[in-house]
């Protein structure tokens, strides 16, 4: 086992990477708005957003490749705003990796080692070709190495100068789906393994899901929310939250009132109840949103409309209107009455039923599993099918 | 069709396509080649109107070298530093251009070659006229002291290697420009991220990046300055002749054929090593 899971830093906590009221604007356009965060030592953080959302902005100025408008930039409690990029005590891989084509493998890796004058440059080499597998590959020069080699030349070649926090732009882009895979719980080892802040920039959710910590959810250069992965796909902030990380069923709906720990809504007639703790608005109207894999599919029996049992939500008079069939679960489309499509996913566990186009079904879900959004907020704002669906009837 | 058949077709559309190429190559620079090789063995005795005769005369080649040594040596040393400072010069530019020039980019290219516009021969005879001894350079010169009283730059060393470093000036940008452009300003960034400042930077990445374009452009200007003759006849006098002055006086005035084709051959021969030498020590191979 290398030698790399000392502390980067001695006295471990405090070397936090904060960020306050970090703006960057380009002409008029402002990139990142006066943003706010703080990233813990020792944390594998995602910005996770679509691109132009400011995450890559926002991870250039921590390199000191871009200049923040205004506002700073500390990592454990140093300013480091305004430092030259090869002064900031962290490092970046890059999207397109960006190894110099022109020196070998193991040269790459030690660049940061003998710019900075380090001692025993051929062995911490070697240890840190061995942790991303590379060794023996120190001779080559990239182009004669595939997608995912040159990704892990890019991690060490950043790793290997123990930075107080490593900066991974994208970093599986390029790679093939089942490679990305690979790599997403091989960097997930890595960071556990040497204990470095990792600040990693994606717009792929299920990689910032299953990497990550600690997700910050960025929209137009602010934070649309930040929490663990569970915390963001179970109680969505905004609308754009819950359609961006996985897709929500969002239903307009009216509160009418409040019992113990639930905030009761009425949705076209039924009525339906959220946990107060997961209602981000409590009064007039609101969005009554909740996972498709949530909901279960029970034949209709013509919508009589009954009062939903205690601890569960029920919308009735539903008509399947498309079936997919996945594998694992089976992707239900189903119009409800007043004429809005619902998704549902139902395991194929054999337990459930099957339904088949023109079926009459009714939607039940815990009640637990409901949250309530602000109703003047966009219903598609972050769901990028529905952006491509609309984009290509436009034109 | 089997696969066998498709190979053998492209095959011979190859040689195909290659033949026009060929035969110019063989027409216009193998026979001339070995015509001068030849030649330069001739017989020194004959003469063109009495015909030469093939005696295998290696001594011209002796001859030639211990007569015309200075403007050989002379030729090598004008072109080296012609070439040196046509690559100080170029190398900020090309920088320049591919680089800071933004907009301004497709201008300054056009500028760097629109000099082609006019003749090599013009260019080089409005350089008399400003090295000119009443001309502004030379009196700017002399009231600045850099120049003694009486001073000259027409005539003399200064003004032919000035002349070949402009006439090759474009030369060098072109390819220089043209690999320092190809280079990824995310690999500077990705140095700077990994501790390099700016110097460094440009020492350990901008500046191998840009070795294809560096050795191009230099063997772009030294061979044609090695081998030119309008520069030092125009702005030099016989003491600063170079071979190619002396094989156009050998060919043209004194009609000594084998003693001109021995000083041709000699002069390939030499840039051919040296330019051999060169590249193999600058390491390209492995960049390209």
């Amino acid at each position: 086992m290398p030698d790399l899971d000392r502390d980067p830093v001695p006295g471990h906590a405090g070397a936090d990477l904060t960020l306050t009221s970090v703006t960057k604007r380009f002409g008029s356009f402002t990139a990142v708005d006066d943003l706010d965060l703080v990233v813990e030592q020792g944390r594998f953080f995602a910005l996770l957003g679509p691109s132009g959302c400011g995450k890559t902005t926002t991870l250039r100025m921590v390199a000191g490749l871009e200049e923040p408008t205004r506002g700073t930039i500390t990592i454990a409690g140093k300013d480091i705003s305004r430092l030259k990029p090869y002064k900031r005590p962290v490092n970046t891989v890059f999207q397109s990796y960006a190894l110099f084509p022109h020196l070998d493998i193991f040269e790459n890796v030690a660049f940061g080692l003998r710019r900075r004058g380090v001692k025993d440059v051929a062995g911490q080499v070697g240890r840190m070709l061995e942790l991303v597998e590379l060794g023996g590959f120190g001779k080559r020069r990239p182009g004669q190495l595939s997608g995912g080699q040159q990704q892990r030349v890019a991690l060490a070649r950043a790793l290997i100068n123990r930075p107080q926090v490593l900066l991974l732009d994208e970093p599986l882009g390029a790679l093939d789906l089942k490679l990305r895979r690979q790599m997403q719980i091989e960097l997930k080892r890595i960071q556990t393994e040497v204990g470095i802040t990792f600040v990693h920039v994606t717009h792929d959710q299920e990689e910032a899901m299953t990497m990550a910590d600690t997700i910050a959810v960025m929209n137009h250069g602010v934070i649309e929310q930040l929490g663990s992965p569970g915390e963001l796909y179970d109680s969505p902030a905004t609308t754009f939250v819950s359609n961006f990380l996985g897709q929500s069923n969002l239903v307009k709906a009216e509160v009418v009132g409040r019992d113990a720990q639930d905030v009761l809504v009425d949705a076209h007639g039924s009525r339906l109840a959220a946990p107060a703790v997961r209602a981000r608005r409590t009064s007039g109207t609101v969005w009554a949103g909740v996972r498709p894999e949530k909901v279960h599919l029970t034949g209709g029996a013509g919508g009589d409309g009954s009062a939903p049992g205690p601890g569960a939500n029920h919308l009735t008079g539903g008509t399947v209107s498309d079936v997919s069939f996945i594998g694992v679960s089976t992707q239900y489309l189903v119009r409800m009455p007043w004429g809005q499509e619902l998704t549902v996913f139902e395991q194929n566990s054999g337990a459930r039923d099957s339904f088949r186009v023109g079926d009459r079904v009714d939607l039940r879900w815990t009640s637990e599993h409901t949250f309530l959004l602000d109703a003047d907020q966009d219903a598609h704002a972050g769901d990028e099918s529905y952006a491509a669906l609309t984009e290509g009837a436009a034109t | 069709m089997s696969a066998a058949d498709t190979g053998r077709r492209t095959s011979r559309t190859g040689y195909l396509l290659l033949l026009p190429g060929l035969l110019w190559l063989v027409v216009f620079f193998l026979v001339p080649t070995i015509q001068l090789a030849a030649t330069s063995l001739y017989d020194p005795s004959g003469s063109l109107d009495s015909g030469y005769a093939m005696t295998w005369s290696f001594s011209n080649y002796w001859d030639a070298l211990s007569t015309f040594r200075a403007p050989f040596l002379r030729s090598l040393l004008y072109a080296a530093v012609a070439t040196v400072l046509a690559l100080v010069l170029a190398y900020p530019l090309a920088y320049a251009i591919a680089f800071k020039a933004g907009r301004w980019k497709n201008l300054m290219l056009v500028l760097v070659i629109a000099p082609f516009f006019t003749s090599f021969l013009v260019r080089t005879l409005a350089w008399k006229s400003i090295l000119s001894d009443n001309g502004f350079v030379a009196t700017t010169l002399q009231v600045l002291h850099i120049l003694g009283p009486g001073g000259r730059l027409l005539a003399t060393s200064v003004a032919v290697v000035t002349g070949l470093t402009y006439n090759f000036l474009p030369f060098m940008v072109l390819p220089l420009y043209a690999s320092l452009e190809k280079i990824d300003l995310r690999l500077i960034e990705a140095s700077s991220d990994l501790y390099a400042d700016a110097l460094t930077s440009f020492r350990k990445v901008t500046l191998p990046l840009s070795m294809p374009g560096l050795v191009a452009g230099t063997l772009l200007t030294f061979i044609p300055a090695a081998g030119d003759y309008i520069n030092a006849e125009l702005l030099g006098t016989p003491r600063q002749y170079m071979i190619g002055n002396v094989i156009d006086n050998l060919f043209l005035v004194q009609l000594d054929y084998p003693a001109a084709a021995a000083c041709s051959v000699v002069l390939m021969a030499a840039i051919v090593v040296m330019v051999l030498v060169y590249v193999r020590r600058a390491g390209t191979e492995e960049l390209v």
